[in-house]
């Protein structure tokens, strides 16, 4: 079983987003970065299988060399590669190429990635993978078992309910919780994955199809107006009548 | 050239967010100077259709193939991209949905085209530059993107248009991409839904959302009898559904649901920055906590310091008191 998992570098969680003076780039001034929360459903996911079933977990991810520190760190928790194509993601459709030529190098049975980055949030490169090489795209999956060495039973979420889907391998499905319970890495698994091996290779010739042209923040509050815990039953009169939302 | 939507159904009605959807198209097209259509797959009435006419949509394509009943991905392509063609479409709009983000996807490869998830507004249309706002860092900035191929696909974020109503009535024509077996060789085993009163989470106007500070699941029906009378849906922070208080798909913050309604409610959650992401574009949020250092009030439009299980029952009662 060959599994490969494609994991994005994204600010951490409790980053305080700024943009440069000109508002054209991501300021990373003081900013940690993180394995894509989302991302670590789908690699602690394939470790699993890969512990029950066998075979190799791949790491993949298309970013600079900045972002070697986290591919090292999912080796540590349990990916046996790690495979780098050396470019600024520059969009969506960008990625997926980079993910489906790679996946077309190596012919992989799962492929795995969190339901969307959080940083652009754009829940797009799993189906566009998908597209690409012609094979099922389940997404965004919460629960992921192989019945037999062909067939995978997954179940995902859809808007008031879920579907339970049986799929050929290969496939590609996007991770959410509760697929998995992320894990730490120990001190052995951050001593091998020093050695394990970590690839770069360069980025097909692929083209964009969206331009970032400019980043704002959403305006600011106007201040909470805080109601007397006593007369409660005032929140609901100020919703109807002056925030005018009931 | 012209402006093509996809309107998803729900019980056999045009679901909210579709509306939205249609709304969006029928003002792109008025910006363009051109003609909106939709299209429709699977259980929607035919009237539920027809009265798209209000959003503006002049005529909806139908493709009523019974094996279109549950969500397929190629099959569902494949019938969208035939109305492209019939309709030389320019512009695609689709909600943000689960289905519509997959479809969006699929079509953007197969046709070449931009797209667009998370979109907040209507775009910028200058000469031939086409330029959208989206939702980026987890609802914590907005980014302006250009959408340089065509088709220009749009997946708009829930509840960020105001649907319109005031139009004709749509015409319904059936359209059919002759569609085979192998198109539906990734057929779901078995759909289950949610028992629910009828809000969606994903689609509601105002959601009761509830924390740690419910001390315990026998607690909910506070939570509960209120979005009742509110006619609101239910959530609940991160910890909650963590300790099994509450299903995961309730789940609002950056690694759950991310919501986007007029009113967001929130109860006993302190507001950590994490859950913050999943509501922060609210329209309006109201934090009840007992802690008045509780993070959430900052982000807050109303608040209220004090215990939940003796300020709840006072916004049940009149919320009761309200003429619905």
């Amino acid at each position: 079983m060959k599994i490969l998992v494609c994991i994005s570098n994204v600010p951490d969680t409790t980053s305080k987003i700024n943009f440069t003076a000109d508002n054209k780039e991501f300021d990373k001034t003081g900013v940690q970065y993180v394995i894509n929360p989302w991302d670590e459903y789908a690699l602690t996911r394939a470790i699993e299988l890969k512990e029950a079933k066998g075979g190799t977990v791949t790491v993949l991810n298309v970013g600079e060399a900045d972002s070697e520190p986290n591919i090292r760190k999912a080796l540590a928790i349990g990916a046996d590669d790690a495979i780098r194509v050396n470019a600024y993601p520059k969009d969506s459709f960008f990625v997926a190429q980079q993910i489906a030529a790679v996946a077309k190098e190596n012919s992989y049975d799962v492929i795995l990635m969190g339901k969307e980055s959080i940083d652009f949030n754009g829940s797009q490169v799993h189906n566009m993978v998908g597209e690409l090489l012609g094979i099922p795209a389940v997404v965004p999956a919460f629960k992921l078992d192989l019945l037999d060495d062909s067939t995978a039973r997954l179940e995902r979420e859809i808007e008031g309910g879920k579907e339970v889907v049986e799929v050929k391998l290969p496939f590609i499905a996007s991770a959410q919780q509760p697929m998995s319970e992320p894990r730490i890495p120990n001190m052995r698994g951050i001593m091998t994955a020093r050695t394990k091996p970590l690839k770069v290779v360069e980025p097909t010739g692929a083209d964009t199809k969206v331009d970032y042209v400019n980043y704002s923040k959403p305006e600011k509050k106007g201040g909470v107006k805080m109601i007397d815990p006593e007369n409660a039953g005032e929140l609901i009169k100020l919703l109807r009548n002056e925030a005018k939302v009931l | 050239m012209s402006v093509l939507v996809f309107v998803e159904g729900l019980n056999g009605e045009v679901k909210k967010s579709s509306l939205e959807a249609a709304t969006y198209g029928s003002q792109v097209a008025q910006q363009l100077g051109t003609t909106v259509t939709a299209v429709a797959i699977g259980e929607v009435k035919e009237d539920a259709l027809a009265r798209l006419g209000e959003q503006g949509i002049s005529k909806v394509l139908y493709d009523g193939d019974e094996r279109l009943s549950q969500f397929v991905a190629n099959a569902y392509v494949k019938v969208i991209a035939k109305a492209v063609e019939q309709e030389n479409a320019r512009v695609l709009v689709f909600s943000n949905s689960n289905i519509g983000a997959a479809i969006g996807a699929k079509l953007a490869v197969r046709l070449n085209g931009s797209l667009a998830t998370n979109v907040t507004a209507l775009p910028k249309i200058e000469g031939d530059s086409f330029t959208v706002t989206r939702g980026v860092f987890s609802g914590k900035a907005l980014a302006d993107v250009a959408l340089t191929a065509d088709p220009k696909i749009i997946a708009i974020k829930k509840n960020s248009i105001d649907i319109t109503s005031g139009g004709g009535t749509a015409t319904v024509e059936n359209i059919s991409a002759e569609l085979t077996d192998a198109d539906f060789s990734e057929k779901p085993k078995e759909t289950v839904m949610q028992e629910t009163d009828g809000v969606l989470l994903p689609e509601a106007a105002i959601v009761v959302s509830g924390g740690r500070g419910m001390k315990g699941p026998e607690n909910w029906h506070l939570i509960e009898d209120l979005a009742k009378e509110l006619g609101a849906a239910t959530a609940c922070s991160k910890p909650v559904s963590d300790m099994d208080w509450r299903p995961h798909h309730e789940h609002v913050g950056q690694t759950g649901i991310t919501v986007s309604p007029n009113l967001y409610i929130a109860i006993g959650i302190s507001g950590a920055i994490q859950h913050l992401a999943g509501v922060n574009s609210s329209k309006v949020i109201v934090v009840i906590n007992k802690d008045p250092e509780a993070p959430f009030f900052k982000a807050a439009d109303y608040g209220i310091v004090g215990d939940a299980f003796e300020v709840v029952p006072k916004l049940i009662e009149a919320a009761k008191a309200l003429d619905k």
